[in-house]
């Protein structure tokens, strides 16, 4: 950070133009002289396009259930299953486990493994109450004979709402694993990028459960 | 795997942030959580709104499912930038970039097969013009 970098400081206080402050860039890991980007960098990168690709694959169960929408073949319309109220529920589990999740992470980041273990805990339980939730109400679907073979509206219905609550139990699963982990070995740092990429898969959930609730239940419901 | 550790390659780098890392300006506790209570407070705030604008006569009523978009559409980006930490500094810009593209691909295919579907619904015969065609 020589005069030549401090030149720059105003016009390109963010520095854009990388080319700006040579120093700097070089130094940086994974640009040019900097040598290879960190381990965590480089894991949650690929954990990141990951992510992506699977939204992008729900992305295909959206358009399809965006498109029978209003293909009920004479059955019950969205109108008359849905009920606000429990959506409103399972939705605020989702968003309060998404903020406990990030609380595990500032917890981590603390090396304070009571409130990281506490912080997850209250995470799995919320992400189970909202997989209960969901699966009584498909219970009383599937019994009032709504389930996915009534008509194309309901199969891609469950297509797509089953297709997230099986991410979520994954996501249970892996959060088990993860409070398990950290208990026996620590805070090391396979053990800490792997949380990383937990706590990424687990916003996203709640990223598209938001993509869900608008279009499925809420546009659902005025059809 | 019991590898032993090199802390040269866990070790944090300003100018190439891994998505979901608190930055650099974030990195006392307290700041970081209070990042976490704003989107929090933000995304509570949104989804009420999703809830009330269902019921609600203050607007339009065919410009209900527009605002319960532009409402989802809000509340991901609190998501993307409170909770996974995708922000717009150049220590994001990959992270950037395959969210760019991924975000392309949705629109393509699901406003893609709305559009064609729609289409094709609007072209189809009808049942009349099908008996008409069998006469």
């Amino acid at each position: 950070m020589s005069a030549s970098a401090n030149a720059f400081a105003g016009i390109d206080p963010y520095k854009v133009g990388h080319g700006a402050s040579p120093a700097s860039h070089h130094a940086a890991t994974g640009h040019g002289e900097g040598g290879p980007a960190s381990k965590r960098v480089i894991v949650g990168y690929g954990f990141w396009i990951f992510l992506l690709s699977d939204i992008v694959m729900f992305s295909c169960f959206f358009a399809a259930h965006a498109v029978l929408q209003t293909a009920t073949a004479g059955g019950p319309s969205g109108r008359e299953l849905f009920d606000p109220g429990r959506i409103a529920i399972e939705t605020a589990c989702l968003l309060l486990s998404s903020f406990t999740a990030g609380m595990s992470a500032v917890a981590t980041q603390m090396r304070k493994q009571g409130w990281m273990q506490l912080s997850l805990l209250a995470t799995g339980i919320l992400g189970l109450a909202f997989l209960l939730l969901e699966g009584a109400d498909f219970a009383s679907m599937i019994s009032h004979g709504a389930g996915p073979d009534r008509s194309a509206f309901l199969s891609s219905f469950f297509a797509l709402v089953g297709c997230h609550g099986l991410h979520v139990s994954a996501g249970l699963l892996w959060l088990g694993t993860m409070m398990a982990q950290v208990f026996t070995k620590g805070f090391r740092p396979n053990i800490l990028r792997r949380l990383l990429c937990f706590n990424l898969f687990w916003h996203t959930l709640d990223i598209i459960w938001v993509a869900l609730f608008t279009m499925v239940y809420l546009i659902g419901e005025g059809r | 795997m019991n590898q032993p550790h090199d802390s040269r390659y866990d070790q944090r780098d300003e100018n190439d942030l891994e998505p979901g890392a608190v930055t650099a300006e974030e990195a006392s506790p307290r700041q970081a959580i209070m990042g976490y209570v704003i989107g929090l407070a933000l995304s509570v705030l949104l989804t009420g709104a999703s809830f009330y604008v269902l019921g609600t006569k203050l607007i339009w009523q065919p410009a209900i499912p527009i605002a319960l978009v532009v409402l989802a559409v809000a509340q991901i980006g609190v998501h993307l930038v409170f909770f996974l930490h995708i922000t717009t500094a150049p220590d994001n810009t990959n992270n950037v970039l395959a969210l760019a593209f991924g975000i392309l691909i949705v629109a393509l295919i699901v406003a893609g097969s709305l559009w064609i579907m729609a289409h094709l619904n609007e072209n189809m015969l009808t049942t009349d013009q099908v008996m008409r065609m069998q006469r």
